[in-house]
């Protein structure tokens, strides 16, 4: 019993931080055709943000999360101004930016903090013992945080103005465009959202896990893998698609000898099996210039 | 006597005529002659050895392009090709005790086999998808590298292999002299039939499948062809560095490879093979600043970039070379009339 309750709370925690990087990245590839690869290189610098805030500068965990958020939302919008938007025509160039990005922002972490591990302290220490397994408040935080965020993107997306104009915008730019939508703007403030929740998601996830430069590869493919599982620009999907892998890399840990080197090729394997099946994956959307 | 003087004159008028009217062509020789006269100018182990590596990485780049380039099939994923190709001769040279130069081919043919292996799930997706699919596979195979350290030598990877040749000088001609024979062949592959097919799926698939062409067909040859280049690099880099280590499939040696093609202009074949030419020393000259080295190397690609979105060489050759409007023969940026039509320039 205590091995499923792991496999429940490991699969849930990495899920929603997978789901969470997914619907991000999933965003600014709806709206502005763009393949962030440095996404998860700015889910680093927010844990990085909040190690320098709680443990150099000495504030309570909280202020660091809010630093942290707010710093590489700006970081990310002054990146797309600067680096992205004057060459956003060319898909192959727009690509090896944000690679080129990610390596910056890597080598910048290093030389300022070091490649050694380094963690942060909890935001709430103890835990529960439930059917003899170890729960952390943290992590049961870590989930609940993360529920909450999705419930507010989702009002975000579906109830206001802002999020009709997202939508409209990724269905057919030039239709949006035609209905007064300002179209450059919508991808500005959908970088803004969408690497805003990749701080957010550094920001709750950086007391469960270790801190090196290094920490972006490992979910970067997770959520390029969850996004092509659940269908590209389909929220809907890398929801789903981020618990479905996420479930499975618990799964192989707890299960097989050498899980912890197989846990990404397993999850992996599963999304090649589905997209065997289904190409344009769960939920794929049909996007206008694909055909 | 006759003859040879026949062929000297013939010669002589093709670099009068065919050569030296393009600083394209004239650069293109001045490379050939400056990599196989290097050893000769200088002995120094150090930049023979920079000059060997940068020469098996031209190879990959340019197979990167031979496939995402011409047929526009975004491979993220390359690594896979350089790493089957790397560790199939080095187990095949460990293994069953075959000599480098018959390792290095078996392995490039476990490449295509890779390719192949690949290519038939990969050709039902498109664009995003099948760039974002690809990435997985040297993940993948990675994993069970780890997972079976028995016979894979897992994260050390496997050492002990044979030398590619005796001396320093004679790798470093196996190297260059198959670097320009293989990407002039990679260049030969795109300007004929096949390669008009490659660059038509680019364009536009539907149109090729309408004129009644097996696009998968040719895709899947593109996936071929690519894994083949890439996996005689790789054994290349294996028996070079006498090691095959999980290293030739990370990430990030995928991303190089993108990062040299596209910094070199795709569609090209020299842009890329230029590309490697320009960046792998240039990594090597920021060795003085150890810790500040990956990061001007990412800050030079973006500043490049920004101002030739299009990559370095075809930007570079624009600049000294123009189109004529009528014959579609390309002139020195100098002239003002075409020099074989003699229409105007403008």
């Amino acid at each position: 019993m205590g091995f499923v309750l792991n496999v429940i709370i490991s699969g849930l925690i990495s899920g929603s931080v997978y789901a969470l990087l997914a619907i991000g990245f999933s965003l600014i590839f709806g709206v502005a055709r763009i393949v962030n690869i440095a996404h998860t290189a700015f889910y680093m610098v927010a844990a990085y943000c909040i190690f320098f805030v709680t443990n150099k500068m000495g504030f309570h965990p909280l202020w660091g999360m809010a630093a942290a958020i707010v710093l590489v939302t700006l970081l990310g919008m002054i990146c797309y101004r600067i680096l992205i938007n004057p060459i956003r025509e060319h898909e192959g160039a727009v690509l090896i930016a944000t690679i080129a990005l990610a390596m910056a922002l890597q080598e910048i972490m290093t030389m300022m903090f070091t490649g050694t591990y380094l963690s942060v302290p909890s935001l709430i220490g103890g835990y529960v013992v439930i059917l003899g397994v170890k729960v952390f408040y943290q992590q049961l935080l870590t989930f609940c945080v993360a529920m909450l965020v999705m419930a507010a993107l989702w009002v975000l997306l579906m109830r206001t103005k802002l999020g009709l104009a997202i939508r409209s915008t990724a269905q057919d730019k030039e239709v949006a465009n035609l209905m007064g939508i300002d179209e450059a703007g919508m991808a500005m403030i959908t970088m803004g959202i969408s690497v805003g929740l990749a701080g957010f998601t550094g920001a709750v996830v950086v007391p469960l896990t270790i801190l090196e430069p290094g920490m972006w590869m490992h979910p970067l493919i997770m959520m390029m893998a969850v996004v092509v599982l659940g269908g590209l620009g389909s929220l809907k999907g890398s929801f789903l698609g981020a618990y479905i892998l996420g479930f499975a890399e618990a799964l192989v840990v707890f299960l097989a000898p050498m899980g912890s080197f197989l846990k990404g090729s397993v999850a992996l394997s599963i999304m090649i099996l589905v997209l065997l099946i289904r190409p344009e994956g769960l939920f794929g959307v049909y996007f206008e210039e694909e055909r | 006597m006759d003859l040879i003087l026949f062929y000297l004159r013939k010669l002589f008028t093709v670099i009068k005529n065919e050569v030296l009217v393009l600083p394209s062509r004239v650069v293109v020789v001045l490379f050939f002659l400056f990599l196989l006269l290097l050893p000769v100018l200088t002995k120094d182990s150090y930049l023979l050895r920079i000059f060997t590596l940068t020469s098996i990485f031209a190879i990959l780049a340019a197979s990167w392009d031979l496939l995402s380039g011409f047929t526009g099939q975004m491979n993220f994923g390359h690594a896979l090709f350089f790493g089957v190709g790397a560790y199939g001769s080095a187990l095949l040279n460990l293994h069953a005790h075959i000599p480098p130069w018959g390792a290095i081919p078996l392995g490039a043919l476990l490449a295509v086999l890779a390719g192949l292996i690949i290519g038939i799930p990969c050709l039902r997706l498109k664009g995003t998808y099948l760039a974002l699919t690809t990435l997985a596979f040297p993940i993948i195979l990675m994993g069970l590298i780890f997972a079976f350290p028995g016979f894979t030598g897992g994260e050390l990877g496997i050492s002990g292999i044979a030398r590619l040749a005796r001396s320093r000088v004679a790798d470093y001609y196996i190297a260059t002299v198959l670097m320009l024979g293989l990407c002039t062949i990679m260049w030969k592959i795109t300007d004929s039939d096949t390669g008009i097919i490659f660059h038509a799926i680019r364009e536009d698939e539907l149109a090729v499948r309408a004129a009644g062409i097996n696009t998968t067909r040719y895709k899947l040859l593109a996936f071929c062809l690519s894994g083949f280049f890439a996996g005689i690099s790789g054994g290349l880099y294996a028996h070079f560095m006498k090691i095959a280590g999980p290293s030739t499939l990370e990430v990030s040696m995928s991303f190089t490879v993108v990062i040299w093609a596209i910094f070199g202009g795709i569609v090209t074949i020299y842009g890329p093979v230029g590309a490697v030419f320009v960046l792998f020393p240039l990594l090597e000259l920021l060795r003085f600043w150890q810790e500040l080295r990956i990061l001007m190397f990412a800050v030079v690609v973006l500043l490049i970039l920004l101002y030739m979105p299009d990559g370095l060489f075809p930007w570079l050759r624009d600049k000294v070379e123009k189109e004529c409007p009528r014959c579609k023969i390309r002139n020195v940026a100098t002239r003002n009339t075409c020099r074989v039509c003699t229409a105007p320039l403008d």
